[in-house]
């Protein structure tokens, strides 16, 4: 082996001995553990047929895809990957809302004193809060705009007609969720938009007092509703468009695929 | 019957020949005569055990709890053998279409934070239940429902028409009953859809742009925008 290098004096590199380390890092059963078999992690990546298949099966967030998909559906313009933005934006708005969620109170005036303070005081503060506002916005409007496009395709024919409804529940979650994250920086715009919408739920007819009493915790938009819409915020909406998402994704497998090509 | 190769009728002849102990020649003609010239090395093969069964009674029986096989009829191969679906030209996830997510996932990512450096989330003053500002605005995807609230009773407007229009979304596949996806053959279909969307969207720019304090009518070039995000 010696002979073969350019130091030439016979001893081995300091780039030979890191390859070694790598090499023996993964040839260690605790590696092997981690990385299933024909993972590219463990044998490198070279591109042949089989590899390919590899990759997607050997990763669990690739694997929300099959290893193939029919070849319209990778046309950039069939589904103008508006489905998969609304997902990234979501997980996007998980991370970014993980941060926030540090240094907020959901009460009465310290929900805006820390909303203040974050702008100015926590380190990269007010971008990751730009984040989650402007990501909460376009997500809206990537849901929608989704929803139009598979109307346009008559993608929620049969046999995806439940996908469909699935979806419908899955834009009134997302809307949900952006109503119920609007209160919380608690000041007046929040306050005030969130007062105008609440009230359309007290027009509703018999018991549209109960209804307004429900959604606020008292008979206005207060400190009690801004626990709840919190509450719903960061734990009961997600959870619950997580469960619709994941049966969402399911479905589109099921189904079929990609529907088309028109 | 016809198309039954004469090899499989042969076969089910001698075994047929075998349990009843009559001659295949017999069974043969009884078969489909015509079609089937006496074949006489099988048959020869088949002879010798006749003569060690029971003697031929008048009406073959079978022994009870004996189960004979007899050929019922014949597949053809191609029925169950042969691919129903079409094969579709499919391509591998990997690299093609995660590729492509990925790039949209940089540039969205990419603009989305361009956008968060030059444009703050709005923060106003505190919020005080005594002082409504003047107007009070729904978040801009309830804006057309907003809208909609000066021109209709709270009751139709606020819960009538949004319950409604959720639902009827919900109903579209059970409703829309044509199976081809072929834009001409669904003129119907898009045209109402396209109305609807576009309704809601002037509805929606209406509610955001062009209403002002008292949520009367103004115009944005005139009298300044009322609308936050
Ligand atoms: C949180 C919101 C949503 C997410 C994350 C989501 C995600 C996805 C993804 C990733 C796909 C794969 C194809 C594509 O990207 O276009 C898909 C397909 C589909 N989605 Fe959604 N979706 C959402 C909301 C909706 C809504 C609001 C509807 C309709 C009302 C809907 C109906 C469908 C249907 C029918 C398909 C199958 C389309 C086809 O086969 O071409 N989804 N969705």
């Amino acid at each position: 082996m010696a002979d073969g290098n350019d130091s030439g004096n016979g001893r081995t590199t300091l780039g030979e001995r890191l390859s070694g380390v790598g090499e023996r890092i993964r040839a260690s059963e605790a590696w092997e553990s981690i990385f299933r078999p024909g993972s590219p992690f463990r044998k490198g990546y070279s591109d042949s047929p089989r590899n390919r298949s590899y990759v997607v099966m050997n990763n669990v967030l690739y694997h929300l895809h099959p290893v193939k998909v029919k070849r319209h559906g990778v046309r950039l313009s069939y589904t103008l990957c508006l489905g998969g933005l609304s997902f990234f934006l979501f997980i996007l708005l998980t991370i970014t809302g993980i941060f926030l969620m540090f240094y907020y109170r959901p009460a009465a005036p310290e929900a805006y004193i820390d909303i203040a303070a974050l702008s100015t005081d926590v380190a990269f503060g007010q971008l990751v809060r730009n984040l989650h506002r402007w990501g909460a916005h376009l997500m809206v409007i990537t849901v929608f705009l989704h929803m139009t496009r598979v109307f346009y395709h008559g993608a929620y024919k049969p046999p995806r007609e439940f996908n469909w409804v699935v979806g419908v529940v899955l834009l009134f979650l997302t809307l949900l969720l952006s109503f119920t994250g609007y209160l919380l920086p608690w000041d007046q715009l929040a306050l005030w938009a969130v007062t105008v919408g609440t009230n359309m739920g007290g027009y509703t007819p018999v018991f549209g007092d109960q209804v307004s009493f429900v959604l606020l915790g008292g008979i206005q938009v207060g400190g009690p509703t801004l626990l709840r819409f919190y509450v719903l915020h960061v734990l009961a909406l997600p959870f619950i468009i997580v469960i619709f998402m994941a049966v969402h994704f399911w479905r589109v497998r099921k189904d079929g695929g990609i529907s088309g090509p028109l | 019957m016809a198309e039954i190769p004469e090899h499989l009728l042969r076969r089910s002849a001698e075994a047929k020949a075998k349990t009843l102990g009559v001659p295949v020649e017999q069974i043969m003609a009884e078969l489909g005569g015509e079609s089937v010239p006496a074949a006489a090395p099988a048959a020869a093969a088949a002879a010798p055990t006749a003569p060690a069964a029971a003697p031929p009674p008048a009406t073959p029986t079978i022994p009870e709890g004996v189960r004979t096989q007899r050929m019922l009829t014949v597949v053809k191969a191609k029925a169950i053998q042969g691919a129903k679906r079409k094969p579709t030209d499919k391509v591998n996830v990997w690299p093609h279409l995660l590729a492509i997510e990925f790039v949209a996932l940089l540039v969205v990512m990419g603009l989305l934070i361009v956008f968060s450096v030059y444009q703050d989330a709005p923060l106003l003053e505190l919020a005080n239940p005594n002082e409504q500002p003047n107007p009070s605005k729904a978040p801009w995807y309830f804006l057309g429902l907003q809208e909609l609230l000066s021109y209709f009773d709270p009751q139709v407007a606020g819960v009538l028409i949004p319950g409604l229009g959720l639902a009827g979304l919900a109903l579209i596949p059970y409703v829309d009953r044509t199976r081809s996806i072929r834009p001409t053959d669904r003129k119907f279909a898009i045209m109402m859809f396209t109305f609807f969307v576009v309704a809601s969207a002037i509805l929606t720019i209406i509610g955001s742009f062009y209403r002002g304090p008292g949520f009367n009518f103004t115009f944005p070039w005139r009298d300044g925008i009322f609308f936050d995000l």
